[in-house]
């Protein structure tokens, strides 16, 4: 079994998030920068259980700079037998997703994995993108991922509730909590992850249509208003006069 | 124009679709253009579109069309706005949703923004707004091709009444055979679903153990809510996991929030920190949630909860 896993950098949760430049770019100082959760809990660690339990390989790809190879070499090191970087920088989900596409046509993988969402813009769209552009079916949002031969069994969360699907390869899937357990990398992979190939492919030339003019920081909440614990009827009163909630 | 898609299920729209609908109407007279809907796989009444402000209503009834496949909603979405000629499309913020705007924007080459909650402005550049970093900050965007895609979050504006019905036109789009095959749904019943609640009721470990949510469930039914949990209540098994909010869960934003032995980890705070009004009950006066509220109760949820829940009966009557 053939698998890419798209694998994305984003600055922690915990990250204090502040903009420069009149409010138009990150304020990269003390962000500290991981790879995306669901890219390394979920996506990868269901990807490489696939290739432990079926043979075959393990691919990661991300587009983005040089700098974000430290990111790759902790997903060699989780185990993933090689990977690529597609040298750009990710401004829109659809230049990204038309990198990954033109890398993943060559190669005829089984399946695409991604995370669900990544946690900086919270898109939740190259994963579609990436289906449409290489006209297969994509299975978003997946907490269970079966193989049986080249159908997959597939359970997605929908709203309220969870959805049985089947669906042969090809496809692309997009994973959410659940799909896998985490694995910290050890010492062994560690250095092996040293040795392993990370390939860095040209960009090709795609437009970003949707860019990022300005940022803003959400209105500062007053603050809280405390409700004696033995008047719950003010507590109602404020939610319905005042809040207008209720 | 602006082409809506107004989702449904079972034959019956959901209460994003017509915020989808009436945030179209508003961004086409934004933009000086019209509002169509399209409804896909057979709808019982279609004709209330028109009322949120679509002056056209089309759908395709192909009863293919009844199971969820983005690949094939998008292969009959774009073919139906090729048709139209629209040149804005709009799809709510569902788990279908997000996955028919990726699909229609590499199908289009469309510039997309998915999970606005602001209309857009139009001063010479097509621009909108959304939430990023879990909440964290907004973004504007600006959107330069010809076609654009949009998501609408639930919750960003309420659909009011603008118009009348108006009686849906058949479209004559062949429908592609679908690749993938649904074998069960398991939702459940009765209640809204999350993502699409305005009051949610709320609770984490502060519950002690899941024989205690009947002040919860209590809570919910008077105020006609939707329940939602913490992180670690979804992993032991306390609540399902659908309900899990959160960085790691769902994001949601309803009116109201009302959050119960919770103590406001950052994670868990992203994905409520856009909702309207925030209440906070939790014993300690440090928990880190009191800062994102908007009104806190310091007490013992086992004290305020039943009493909170007595003057909420007195006040429904
Ligand atoms: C990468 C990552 C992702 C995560 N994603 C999520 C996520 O999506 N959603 C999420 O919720 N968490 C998430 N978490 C976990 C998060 O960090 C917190 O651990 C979790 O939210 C805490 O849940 P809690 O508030 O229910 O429990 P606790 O932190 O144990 O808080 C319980 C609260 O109840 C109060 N309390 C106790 N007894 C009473 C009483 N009798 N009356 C009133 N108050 C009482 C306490 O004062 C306390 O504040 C994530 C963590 C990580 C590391
Ligand atoms: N620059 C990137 N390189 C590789 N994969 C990416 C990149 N950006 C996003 N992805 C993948 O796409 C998923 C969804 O991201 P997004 O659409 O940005 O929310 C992520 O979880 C990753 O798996």
């Amino acid at each position: 079994m053939k698998i890419l896993v798209c694998i994305s950098k984003t600055p922690d949760t915990t990250t204090k998030i502040a903009f420069t430049d009149g409010g138009t770019q990150l304020d990269t100082n003390n962000v500290q920068y991981i790879m995306n959760p669901y890219d390394e809990w979920y996506a990868l660690v269901r990807a490489l259980e696939l290739k432990e339990a079926n043979g075959g390989s393990v691919t990661i790809i991300n587009v983005g700079p040089a700098e974000n190879d430290q990111v790759i070499r902790k997903g060699l090191a989780i185990g993933a037998d090689g990977a690529v970087r597609i040298d750009a920088n990710p401004k829109s989900a659809l230049y990204v997703a038309k990198q990954i596409a033109a890398y993943a046509k060559k190669e005829a993988y089984d399946m695409v994995l991604l995370g669900k969402e990544s946690i900086d813009y919270n898109g939740s769209e190259v994963g579609a993108m990436l289906a449409e552009l290489l006209d297969q079916p994509f299975i978003s949002y997946a907490s269970k991922l079966e193989m049986n031969g080249s159908t997959a069994s597939i359970s997605r969360d929908i709203e309220g509730g969870t959805e049985l699907v089947e669906v042969d390869t090809p496809f692309v899937l997009s994973a959410s909590k659940g799909l896998a357990e985490q694995r910290i990398p050890n010492m062994r992979g560690i250095m092996m992850a040293k040795r392993k190939p990370l390939k860095v492919e040209d960009a090709i030339p795609a437009d970003d249509l949707s860019v990022t003019v300005s940022f803003d920081l959400p209105p500062a909440k007053s603050a809280v208003k405390l409700v004696d614990p033995e008047d719950m009827t003010e507590l109602v009163r404020l939610l319905h006069e005042e809040a207008k909630v209720i | 124009m602006v082409l809506v898609f107004a989702e449904s299920q079972k034959g019956v729209f959901k209460k994003t679709a017509l915020e989808a609908v009436h945030y179209g109407h508003k961004t086409a007279e934004i933009l000086g253009s019209s509002c169509a809907a399209i409804t896909l796989g057979p709808v019982e009444n279609a004709d209330i579109l028109g009322q949120y402000g679509a002056s056209k209503v089309y759908n395709v009834a192909d009863a293919q069309l009844s199971g969820l496949d983005s690949q094939v909603y998008a292969a009959v979405i774009a073919a139906a706005a090729e048709q139209l000629g629209a040149s804005l499309i709009i799809v709510s913020h569902t788990s279908t949703g997000k996955s028919l705007l990726g699909r229609l924007a590499a199908r289009l080459d469309a510039g997309s923004v998915s999970g606005v909650n602001q209309l857009p402005t139009n001063d010479g550049s097509f621009k909108v707004k959304k939430n990023v970093f879990s909440g964290k900050a907004i973004a504007e965007y600006e959107l330069t091709s010809d076609m654009k895609v949009l998501s609408l979050m639930g919750n960003s504006l309420k659909p009011a009444v603008v118009g009348a019905d108006v009686a849906p036109e058949a479209l004559d789009i062949a429908v592609p055979a679908s690749r993938l095959t649904v074998k069960e749904v398991n939702t459940v019943e009765g209640t809204v679903p999350l993502p699409e609640a305005e009051l949610v009721v709320s609770a984490g470990r502060g519950m002690k153990g899941p024989e205690n949510w009947g002040i919860i469930d209590e809570m919910a039914d008077i105020l006609n809510a939707t329940t939602a949990c913490s992180r670690p209540v979804a992993d032991v098994g306390w609540r399902p996991h659908h309900e899990h909010v959160g960085q790691t869960g769902i994001a949601i934003r309803p009116n109201l929030y009302i959050a119960i032995g919770i103590s406001g980890a950052i994670q868990h705070l992203a994905g409520v920190n856009s909702s309207k009004t925030i209440v906070v009950i939790n014993k300690d006066p440090e928990a880190p949630f009191f800062k994102a509220a908007d009104y806190g109760v310091v007490g013992d949820l086992f004290d305020v909860v039943p009493r909170l829940n007595e003057a909420l009966r007195a006040f429904k009557g």
